[in-house]
């Protein structure tokens, strides 16, 4: 097992178990910094890995299946910013109903579309390529490591230098961190909350989307109901425990992709199987606890002073 | 129509929109509609299984109902639920099936094991929050899975029977609840069900520590200024949720609907106790009519799924909406504030007329 570890293979395989983890803890990222916490992760993931392959079927060829996924997330970011800002619905209950609607509607419309209800193996969809870098992929070891990835790996490589800097480094980055921060005060110097709040939910809902479609279109190359089992929850976890920022987000997505590859691999051992499935949660379960405690920890001992 | 009542029609009015957003879903996926949304409106009462089964549905959601009733009540979004009703049936099916307790007992002793199981599993993230401050929400979120993931190791390598694939061995004949209608599932759980309903609504609304905990739920630095130990009432809270939600696993396991444990999925009563505990406005009186109104609709949808092309999840669509309409506060704010108006005159004049 440790040969199988230490190779380029299983560098690979932690990428590609991060990457839908860290889509949507970017999504989740950009939510909490507008001061929304987006549980509805979990539903946008699970209705995007769908459309993913719906449209990209439809369409017959990835790249438009993809815009189009992630038009969709962004609908269904707005759908719940119209909710929690507009109705003012409570925004964990607002989430959990829309996880529901995605959870009995993936299966609906799967049903309805090819006929089977367990996957969409009927449905001949296209996944996003994998990318050979030119040049890089020659350099021995390290063209290993770095070219021959899935597209989308890169795009959420690329999206986390990309939120950071939009996030850290423009002016409507500041408003959400303001509006997040404080959301009278953003109003009393004349930002609209609601307006860069709605842009904030339509912005995860897309990044979320990405995620999604990644689950059905790289991760695999179909659509299984209910394939997205808790990674929106995970990433939740992730943009906390990352301090809601992006280069936190990829590193603690990072490490739940590792437990997640480690699981996968030791499937393949002698150790139940079952027990080896609890691995990535329980490394977010007391990721989580640790992180925690020693924010809580650090305040006490400034407060103290 | 006045204020008080308005609260209750803007609920049922959720629900008509919500059923009949979903009637329109069919209307787009069913070769054929009309017959499809015949038999869920009305499938209950095609014959008098179905109805019984409308009944059996009902318990399991009343118990995590008035789980979460509790839960909630105390502002700890904890949906650790959907793991403690697991582990409570896992419990009892153990207990029934490892220890040769004399009949009647073993019943007992199962229950009330697989009611501590899930209410120590539903205070961890209550424990957590208050020891490292980790947000309940997500830590309740990771021990549903793993929950899941534990009951299935020991299903498969402690209680597995070989010939049976993903199923125990079956549960002896002395394990199992009574019948209260031969020929039907419907069983002697109903009761303990609207029993624990009726003590909850007892504890939450009638007792002091309920008071403590509604308090706390609603203003946590008032609660604490008043003199309230917190820890120990969010803790107790979410113990005796749990304690609940593990019973309702217990029963449900073995309830006669169940002769070997099966379960390799989590089944989402737990979600289902949201909707309940809002539909019922976290009193834990009205989760029989909330878990009535549910099970009514998805027995209706498996008449449905049964005899059309629609398959049972749709039900799922029209609890998400129902969950979104009621929960929002500005829907429909326009009648209740011309409503409220109205009364505001109303009471003017009267005054302007005494004087």
């Amino acid at each position: 097992m440790l040969s199988t570890i230490f190779s380029a293979d299983f560098f690979s395989a932690i990428l590609r178990c991060t990457t839908p983890i860290l889509f949507a803890a970017l999504a989740a990222s950009v939510a909490q910094k507008s001061g929304i916490c987006n549980m509805a992760l979990e539903g946008i993931m699970l209705f995007c890995a769908l459309f993913g392959v719906l449209f990209t079927s439809v369409t017959g060829n990835f790249l438009t299946g993809l815009i189009l996924t992630m038009i969709a997330g962004g609908l269904i970011g707005m759908l719940l910013a119209f909710f929690v800002l507009n109705l003012k619905t409570d925004e964990i209950l607002a989430a959990i109903a829309i996880n529901l609607i995605a959870e009995g509607g993936t299966v609906l419309l799967m049903l309805a579309v090819s006929g089977d209800r367990g996957s969409s193996t009927s449905i001949s969809s296209f996944s996003a390529p994998t990318i050979a870098i030119p040049l890089i992929k020659d350099i021995p070891v390290i063209g290993n490591l770095i070219s021959g990835h899935n597209l989308m790996v890169y795009l959420a490589l690329i999206a986390v230098v990309i939120m950071h800097i939009f996030l850290y480094k423009t002016p409507f980055g500041l408003k959400i961190r303001a509006v997040g921060e404080n959301k009278n005060a953003a109003e009393s110097v004349g930002i609209s909350s609601r307006k860069i709040q709605y842009v904030a939910l339509i912005l995860s809902g897309v990044l979320a989307s990405m995620g999604g479609f990644f689950m059905s279109g790289g991760y695999m190359n179909m659509f299984t109901t209910g394939m997205v089992s808790g990674r929106g929850y995970s990433a939740l976890a992730a943009s906390a425990m990352g301090g809601n920022n992006p280069i936190g987000a990829f590193a603690v997505s990072l490490l739940f992709g590792a437990s997640q590859a480690l699981s996968n691999v030791m499937q393949l051992t002698e150790i139940p199987y079952q027990l080896v499935q609890m691995l990535p949660y329980l490394v977010v379960l007391i990721g989580l606890g640790v992180y925690s405690y020693s924010v809580m920890k650090r305040r006490q001992s400034l407060a103290g002073k | 129509m006045n204020s008080k009542n308005f609260e209750l029609f803007r609920m049922l009015f959720s629900i008509v929109i919500a059923v009949l957003i979903s009637l329109l879903v069919i209307f787009f996926l069913s070769d054929q509609p009309l017959l499809a949304i015949y038999y869920l409106l009305t499938g209950p009462f095609t014959s008098v299984r179905n109805f019984c089964n409308v009944i059996e549905s009902m318990i399991p959601l009343i118990f995590t109902g008035t789980g979460v009733c509790i839960m909630f009540s105390a502002n700890q979004i904890n949906l650790a639920t959907d793991g403690g009703f697991h582990l409570g049936g896992l419990v009892a099916a153990t207990i029934v099936l490892q220890l040769s307790l004399p009949s009647g007992v073993n019943i007992v002793v199962a229950l009330i094991a697989a009611s501590v199981a899930g209410g120590l599993f539903c205070m961890i993230p209550a424990l957590l929050k208050i020891k490292t401050e980790a947000s309940e929400m997500v830590s309740s979120l990771m021990l549903n899975y793993l929950s899941l993931w534990f009951c299935t190791f020991i299903l498969m390598y402690f209680l597995q029977d070989p010939s049976k694939g993903s199923a125990s061995y079956k549960f002896p004949d002395n394990a199992e609840l009574l019948t209260l209608i031969s020929g039907t599932n419907v069983h002697i759980g109903l009761f303990i069900a609207l029993i624990v309903a009726v003590l909850g609504y007892v504890f939450l609304y009638k007792t002091k520590l309920g008071y403590e905990l509604r308090l706390t739920g609603e203003n946590k630095d008032f609660a604490r200024y008043s003199g309230i130990n917190i820890v120990k009432v969010i803790l107790l809270s979410q113990l005796i949720g749990g304690l609940i939600a593990g019973l309702g696993g217990g029963v449900e396991i073995l309830s006669p609907i169940y002769t070997r444990f099966t379960w390799t999925s989590l089944l989402g009563y737990g979600w289902d106790a949201i909707i309940i505990c809002t539909l019922a406005r976290k009193n834990p009186l009205h989760t029989p009519l909330a878990a009535l109104f549910i099970a009514y609709l998805r027995t209706g949808a498996s008449v449905m799924a049964r005899y059309t092309d629609v398959t049972l999840e749709i039900v799922q669509i029209t609890q998400g909406i129902i969950i979104l309409l009621v929960v929002a506060e500005q829907f429909l704010s326009g009648t209740r504030h011309k409503i409220i108006a109205r009364e505001a005159k109303a009471a003017l004049k009267e005054e302007e007329g005494v004087a």
